[in-house]
């Protein structure tokens, strides 16, 4: 514990003067770069200007201003930052809270931890936003965010502005906790099939009706005038279901069988509200004509499968099936190790279905902005969005593609030569504490603590069958 | 029958789901090949461009530039493509594990933490949707390891069995086996004051001296074990047979404390690697290092010893906070510039087809091209002991090749053509066919009313 919180300690110090000098609100102009701009082609030898962490310009025949900063890219592609559309990295705890079958009144937004090293992990692997979301243990899950990989900001500084919050549903063997072992003396939490699932949705929604319309008609008549009115008791539970109910709030679902997404579908027509993402949704291609109807995005992986039953039937062509029958598909990690590849994974749904290269950078950038309301502001690399970016020593659909930098709102948070420079010094740094440390025991002679080790497994694939019942 | 090969290059996948409904074209009568016009990657020297592949009897009967074609050969145009060994993949769960979570499919991890007599190949499923899965993406053999259960998890006891070779074709295992034992698993007893524990969810922590207690008797037991094995071996040599008691136990055992069977130890942490050499250079066990997290802080160490190293996924996090970011992707081409044999490997059962990613993302931190071609094929074949049979295109070896439409490496490569044991084999398996079935699922689609 205490070597891996020095650890954090270190990387911070690191992390500071990329943030601190970029904080200027300069003018950045990145140059002779192959430009992949999604919405428009690929520009060869272009130029992007960068001002107030908005992209100014794109195109072949800018000119760098006198004292703009550039960052000389020859040979180099930059592409929009990847977009992130399922993760579970900066929380601070657990990811679940998974005893009542309804949570929606935790909310991931309390408990962001900056100091997750995922987050600079990550961020070195192009990742400049991410839907951080609740765990999978129940029906209707916690209240979920976007946030936006801005390293050594406080946590106050993570959330992605203007961005609709969310919630996790979860549909499927996780919530009825198929690969879950009760342990010894806890009771068994219904529901325990996809019909209780079902059930627990329609419930928790005709209870968010009534809940909406004791606050409308307490709000009508105090608008009437009425005097000593008692207001309805506020309900945390219902709160962000009825702003699911009224549009306020995006439903991102969990979800594998195309059956159960059938029945979302009905669930949600019948109390009109609408699911804004599917996510994993592995057997989206069965049902891909349904998905494109319904219209909305589908989120998926590149070829996970067989960790367990309800992935059996997944297919590495999920991601190109759908495309192709127009559904708004993206490509997610669940992983803070898969979103360092995101890139990687993308370009698998060329090999399997045939998809363009154009059309697999857009499942990492353009579809998940799309996805989660904000391709007005990231996705695509076009003259008023954010300054999101990640630029590649290679074609980032090769295998052999590494992130030299990464920026976000035009600063650089991620420069791979400066942290491979810093390495020296922070080993010194390290061991000099180390010493000092083990200095301090010797006189000190206290008990051992226990060294961190085997985190626990954050995503749905991680080992082990009981760990898949809960993410 | 002389195909014209044409005609297969531009049909192929029909081609393929037509005329091979099965995973070869025959077992009955043996099919001889000629790859033609291909660039060669024989990985036993310079490439061979425009060369022929002959393949015979199952084996490869000749390459090179100039070889003459049998005339009874079929004819498989590799024009514009490459030609490879076909890929190894040596530390998996492929057929002991259909489905992770649903345990009436796992035949991976056995009760009891000694249990040296259990081989893989005994329960290897050929019928599992895993390898036609696999091989479709150029995976043609790889090792069954019982006791292991994806990189960083050590699920079967401490001698969790003996690893078995196969090829990822064949009706059964008598057709699939390359070697029925191809080394002893050992899953090194790793000194953790912090487990992560299913059953409850939640992060256990132990005291560090009860951890030791528990690390000082499980060495104490393995270390007893390989005694007896080795009294056994006496006894048996040297003893009465009348007085003689089998034990099967020990019997499978005895190769091991001959050295004649390596032990595949898995290890991770640099004080497992260090303590796990330490054992078995005084107990003369000859060892292979298996997941390797940490093999790059102990480089001396295992070039000074010999110690090949089975590598877990590249594509990981790294095992420290303070670890550099890329330290899991830069660690192969460290481990090469120090001179220390090594093979990629999936630790998997469904990523097993990720073998040619995580090679290639060594590549792209630094380790050359070809090594990582040889730690995909070659090495993996050396390591286990078989390389006269494996790992190379060269006269004698079996005829375990694919054909692809570039670098196998590369994320966006396709296996074109696949052989194994010298025959042309179906890449046909459950996603194609999930793809195929509702790519025609008709568009009037019955819509969910609104």
């Amino acid at each position: 514990m205490k070597r891996a919180r020095l650890g954090i300690a270190i990387l911070l110090t690191a992390a500071a003067p990329i943030a601190t000098r970029a904080q200027n609100p300069d003018t950045i102009f990145i140059q002779n770069a192959t430009v992949l701009t999604v919405t428009h082609g690929n520009i060869e030898h272009g130029s992007i200007l960068i001002r107030d962490g908005k992209i100014a310009a794109v195109g072949a025949d800018l000119k760098a201003q006198e004292g703009v900063t550039v960052i000389d890219a020859s040979g180099q592609f930059v592409m929009p930052g990847i977009i992130d559309c399922h993760s579970h990295i900066a929380i601070d705890g657990g990811v679940n809270e998974g005893a009542p079958a309804v949570s929606s009144m935790a909310n991931i937004k309390d408990v962001l931890n900056p100091d997750d090293i995922d987050i600079y992990r990550d961020l070195a692997g192009g990742v400049t936003a991410a839907n951080i979301l609740h765990g999978s243990a129940n029906p209707i899950g916690g209240q979920t965010i976007v946030i936006k990989l801005r390293w050594g900001k406080p946590a106050s500084a993570l959330p992605f502005e203007g961005a609709l919050p969310g919630i996790k549903f979860a549909l499927g063997e996780n919530p009825k906790h198929s690969n879950f072992t009760v342990p010894p003396g806890v009771a068994a939490r219904y529901p325990a099939t996809r019909l209780g699932v079902e059930e627990v949705i329609r419930q928790a929604f005709t209870e968010a009706r009534e809940y909406r319309k004791q606050w409308d008609d307490y709000n009508q008549r105090k608008a009437a005038g009425e005097q000593n009115l008692i207001p309805p008791r506020r309900n945390e539970q219902l709160e962000p279901l009825v702003e699911v109910l009224d549009g306020k709030r995006y439903v991102h679902v969990h979800c594998y069988r195309a059956d159960e997404i059938l029945m979302l579908m009905r669930v949600a027509n019948e109390f009109g509200f609408k699911v804004r993402t599917w996510q994993h949704v592995l057997e989206g291609y069965k049902i891909a004509d349904e998905l494109a109807a319904y219209g909305a995005g589908a989120s998926t992986f590149s070829d996970w499968w067989a960790y367990k039953m309800e992935a059996y039937d997944a297919i590495p062509y999920n991601a190109a099936l759908m495309t192709e029958r127009g559904v708004v598909v993206s490509v997610n990690s669940d992983d803070a190790q898969e979103a360092r590849q995101l890139n990687q994974e993308a370009a698998k749904s060329m090999k399997y279905g045939g998809l363009s290269a154009n059309d697999a950078l857009k499942l990492i950038t353009l579809n998940p902005a799309i996805q989660l309301g904000l391709d007005n502001r990231a996705g695509s690399i076009d003259v008023g969005k954010d300054a999101d970016l990640a630029i590649y020593n290679h074609d980032p659909l090769s295998v052999y593609a590494v992130v030299q930098k990464t920026l976000i709102d035009g600063q650089v948070y991620f420069d791979r030569e400066r942290d491979i420079a810093q390495r020296a010094e922070l080993a010194k740094e390290k061991q000099a504490l180390l010493d000092k440390e083990k200095k301090a025991s010797e006189e000190k002679k206290p008990e051992k603590k226990p060294e961190q080790k085997n985190r626990p497994p954050k995503s749905d694939i991680a080992d082990g069958g009981a760990a898949r019942g809960a993410l | 029958v002389k195909t014209r090969a044409r005609s297969w290059g531009r049909t192929w996948f029909v081609a393929i789901l037509v005329a091979i409904p099965t995973w070869a074209q025959s077992t009955a009568t043996s099919t001889t090949y000629a790859i033609q016009g291909g660039k060669i990657f024989t990985l036993a020297g310079a490439p061979i461009e425009k060369g022929t592949v002959i393949i015979r009897d199952g084996k490869i009967a000749a390459v090179g530039a100039n070889v003459a074609v049998p005339s009874d050969a079929q004819m498989i145009d590799a024009t514009g493509l490459q030609v490879y060994p076909g890929l190894f993949d040596p530390v998996t769960q492929i057929g002991l594990s259909e489905v992770s979570a649903v345990s009436a499919t796992q035949d991976i991890s056995e009760l009891g933490d000694y249990n040296p007599e259990l081989v893989a190949a005994t329960a290897v499923n050929p019928a599992s949707a895993h390898i036609a899965v696999t091989r479709a993406d150029g995976i043609t053999e790889v090792i069954a390891a019982p006791g292991t259960a994806g990189f960083d998890s050590q699920a079967g006891g401490i001698i969790a069995g003996q690893a078995s070779a196969f090829h990822l074709a064949g009706w059964t295992m008598e057709e699939m086996q390359i070697k029925r034992s191809v080394a002893m698993v050992v899953n090194w007893p790793s000194i953790q004051t912090r487990a992560f524990d299913f059953s409850t969810f939640r992060v256990k922590q132990k005291p560090y001296s009860d951890v030791k207690k528990e690390y000082d008797k499980n060495v104490n037991q393995l270390s007893d074990w390989l005694d007896r094995a080795r009294h056994y071996a006496q006894a048996k040599e040297k003893g009465s047979p009348a007085l003689f008691e089998r034990d099967l136990k020990l019997e499978a055992l005895v190769p091991v404390v001959e050295g004649k069977l390596p032990v595949l130890v898995v290890a991770d942490e640099e004080r497992d690697i260090r303590n796990a050499e330490e054992f078995c250079s005084k107990q003369n066990l000859k060892m292979i290092l298996a997941g390797g997290a940490e093999a790059w802080k102990v480089k001396e160490l295992l070039k000074d010893k010999k110690i090949p190293v089975i590598l877990g996924p590249t594509e990981r996090l790294p095992e420290e906070e303070d670890t550099p970011y890329d330290k899991p992707m830069t660690q192969p081409s460290e481990l090469f510039a120090a001179g220390i044999p090594f093979a990629f490997s999936s630790f998997g059962t469904a990523f097993s087809r990720r073998l040619p990613q995580y090679a290639g993302s060594a590549v792209a931190y630094g380790l050359p091209h070809d090594e990582a071609l040889k730690a995909v094929t070659l090495n993996a074949a050396q390591i286990f002991g078989l390389a006269d049979q494996l790992g190379t295109i060269e006269p004698g070896k079996l005829g375990n090749i694919i054909v692809t439409n570039g670098d196998p490496l590369e994320i966006q490569t396709q296996v074109r053509y696949l052989f194994i044991k010298g025959q042309l084999t179906s890449m046909d398996n459950r996603h194609r066919e999930l793809y195929e079935q509702y790519r025609k699922r008709p568009k009037e689609a019955e819509q969910v009313a609104h």
